[in-house]
């Protein structure tokens, strides 16, 4: 059913000929917020669009092992904001605490991810009930760790990654962190997805659970692993986040909807089987420059909502309708 | 609670048909040991018996619609947002003016008859995934809402705060409600074509179109009951908090819940299985829940915490026995 499982010469000639509409409408935005504002242009302008769209475009590569396999990841937001809060109450303004603070906020990611997948895999809850059961909690747990409101803030050794350019670069003058963390995770995330055996068996899982089982695949295994990926992205996510934007208490909510859609623009089928991580990170730089866009038409922020809302109805429809008239 | 018996031949006890009276029989024992055990016997009345009620139904009428919803195998993510777009519209539509009622009434149905039939056409025709159709539905309402207001608006006429406040005796108007419309529903799924086609249509749906069934007027008709009662829910809130806002809906989570309590009353969440009273059951046993944070005197953000993992291992209670895949 996707062209994954096709063997390799068949499939990147399928691919020469069918560019992934999202590169385009990526490209196409691009141009428009550029004619619209040309300081855009210049590298302050697209660095920090870059910038702005990392943690999102990291986290949407890792909540798309979970759509691949099958399920979804509504947790991924709370995840961040407990990340977020979580560190700036750990780290009580010192800047040494940042090197086992990630360390640590990862083993929760881990912990998270790991309980979501066994609700999900042994308890067979529906992993949207599941997910969204741990956002309340996580949500809850961060409250419950802040007493509602966030004290300190984070040291600039947690913040280097979110928030600090490198400066003085020939051709591009400068270079945010972030930016080199979304190519170096953006790398690790598609290896994993298209160049592994486990990325086969996730696909395989997501497109007919049953055939993989049959087929030999540790299907608990399988989507357990994709769950933690998910969290663990989403910690990384939160350390970007919470170092660019500081410290709030719903600094990750929404994220869990805006990482979704980004994976349906960029082509990943709910419920399984087909997914790509290079397109959904071009999906995630597409939903951002729409942002952009709305901000430069003086849209207020209401108006994202409705916007991301349309865009999540009419990738879906598309999509079907695609699949529809394929025959497939 | 756990000690199931074992499936004996002839006479088999049906777990999954009395396991909301099990759940809520295990949530009263609770409530009344801790009650018992606390010394706190002054919660023991009849008085608070309805308090603990009243105090669920929102949560309750959204519930009922739900019930629809995930009868015919579907799912609706958007009455928390259509719960506060209905309280806005209601309490800024009357404004204070006793004769703007009825049309302020008529306003918010239509409101929810249009956002269930949207809801409805775009998961039939354009087939879009359910959970995507409403979560998008709900950005939507969410969005507009908030382009146009950011805190409370309007307000009810004190004649209309009757319909949360006002009380026969001890029974307020709203639990009589709530219980009225619950009795409609039932009446609907057990007595009407309509009621029958939703357990064909969320039972098999290939079937129930082989059969004859127009499957998408079904599907489309749950949804329009679902986003009817969500839409009444709202006018409810705005009755009893004498205004709306923009977030009454979302704070109270109620989509979540409201899918979790269906659950919990024993409706299968692939559809075509369980009933009204099992999600009357649920409701019930939610705000008991509730009252026993309340009486142990767990903190706010404890108790939501709690309540997360209530939620899911009331959900894992039903599925873990299910031999279907789940999403």
């Amino acid at each position: 059913m996707s062209a994954q499982s096709l063997p390799h010469i068949a499939a990147t000639q399928r691919r020469l000929f069918k560019i992934n509409p999202v590169y385009l409408l990526v490209v196409a935005l691009i141009l428009a917020i550029v004619v619209m504002n040309p300081a855009f242009g210049e590298p302050t302008g697209y660095m920090n669009y870059l910038k702005r769209v990392t943690a999102l475009a990291i986290l949407s590569g890792g909540a798309l092992y979970v759509i691949v396999s099958g399920g979804f990841d509504l947790s991924v937001g709370s995840m961040m904001t407990l990340t977020v809060i979580g560190s700036s109450m750990l780290a009580s303004n010192d800047p040494n605490s940042t090197y086992w603070i990630i360390p640590l906020m990862l083993g929760m990611g881990l912990i998270v991810g790991l309980i979501n997948g066994l609700v999900v895999s042994y308890l067979k809850v529906p992993s949207l009930i599941a997910t969204l059961g741990m956002m309340i909690t996580l949500n809850g747990v961060a409250f419950m760790w802040s007493g509602g409101a966030p004290r300190g803030y984070l040291p600039d050794t947690f913040r280097f990654f979110g928030r600090y350019n490198i400066t003085d670069i020939p051709v591009i003058s400068l270079l945010p962190v972030a930016v080199i963390c979304l190519v170096v995770f953006g790398v690790i995330l598609w290896w994993g997805m298209h160049r592994t055996n486990f990325g086969r068996m996730l696909h395989a899982v997501g497109d007919n659970q049953q055939a993989a089982r049959l087929a030999g695949v540790p299907v608990e295994r399988v989507r357990i692993s994709a769950f933690v990926i998910s969290s663990l992205t989403a910690v990384l996510a939160g350390v970007i986040l919470g170092g660019r934007a500081g410290v709030s208490v719903n600094i990750g909510s929404g994220f869990e909807l805006q990482a979704i859609t980004a994976a349906v623009i960029g082509g990943a089928q709910l419920l399984g089987g087909r997914g790509s991580v290079p397109a959904t990170i071009a999906g995630a730089l597409a939903l951002e420059a729409i942002f952009t866009l709305l901000n430069l038409l003086g849209l207020a922020q209401p108006v994202r909502l409705v916007v991301q809302g349309l865009i999540l109805i009419g990738a879906v429809a598309f999509a079907t309708y695609q699949r529809k008239r394929a025959g497939r | 609670m756990t000690d199931t018996p074992l499936p004996a031949p002839g006479r088999r006890f049906r777990f999954e048909r009395h396991a909301s009276t099990i759940l809520l029989l295990a949530a009263v024992t609770i409530y009344i040991a801790l009650i018992v055990i606390m010394g706190q016997t002054r919660f023991l009345t009849l008085d608070n018996l309805v308090a603990i009620l009243g105090r669920s139904i929102t949560l309750g009428i959204t519930a009922i619609g739900q019930t629809f919803a995930i009868l015919v195998a579907s799912i609706d993510l958007s009455v928390a947002s259509l719960i506060s777009a209905a309280a806005v519209v209601t309490s800024v539509v009357m404004n204070g003016d006793p004769a703007m009622m009825l049309p302020a009434v008529l306003a918010v149905l239509a409101l929810g008859v249009v956002v269930g039939l949207v809801n409805g056409l775009v998961i039939t025709k354009l087939e879009v995934n359910p959970l995507i159709a409403t979560l998008g539905m709900s950005l939507i309402i969410q969005g507009v809402l908030s382009y146009y207001y950011n805190n409370f608006a309007g307000n009810v006429p004190v004649e209309f705060q009757i319909f949360a406040y006002g009380s026969v005796g001890i029974v307020p108007f709203s639990l009589v409600f709530m219980f009225v419309l619950a009795g409609c529903a039932w009446f609907v799924l057990r007595f009407t074509r309509f009621g029958s086609d939703v357990y064909s249509v969320g039972g098999n749906r290939d079937a129930a179109r082989l059969a004859g069934i127009k499957t998408d007027r079904v599907a489309i008709g749950a949804h329009m009951i679902c986003s009817l009662c969500a839409a009444i829910a709202g006018i409810y809130l705005a009755s009893r908090l004498r205004s709306g806002a923009p977030w009454i809906g979302a704070e109270g989570v109620y989509d979540l819940e409201s899918i979790a309590v269906v659950v919990i009353g024993g409706t299968v969440l692939a559809g075509g299985r369980g009933g009204i009273w099992g999600t009357i059951a649920g409701v019930i046993i939610f705000s008991l829940i509730d009252s026993i944070f309340n009486v142990a005197g767990v903190d706010a953000f404890v108790k939501q915490v709690l309540r997360g993992i209530i939620i899911v291992a009331a959900v894992a209670f039903y599925a873990a026995r299910s031999k279907r895949p789940v999403a």
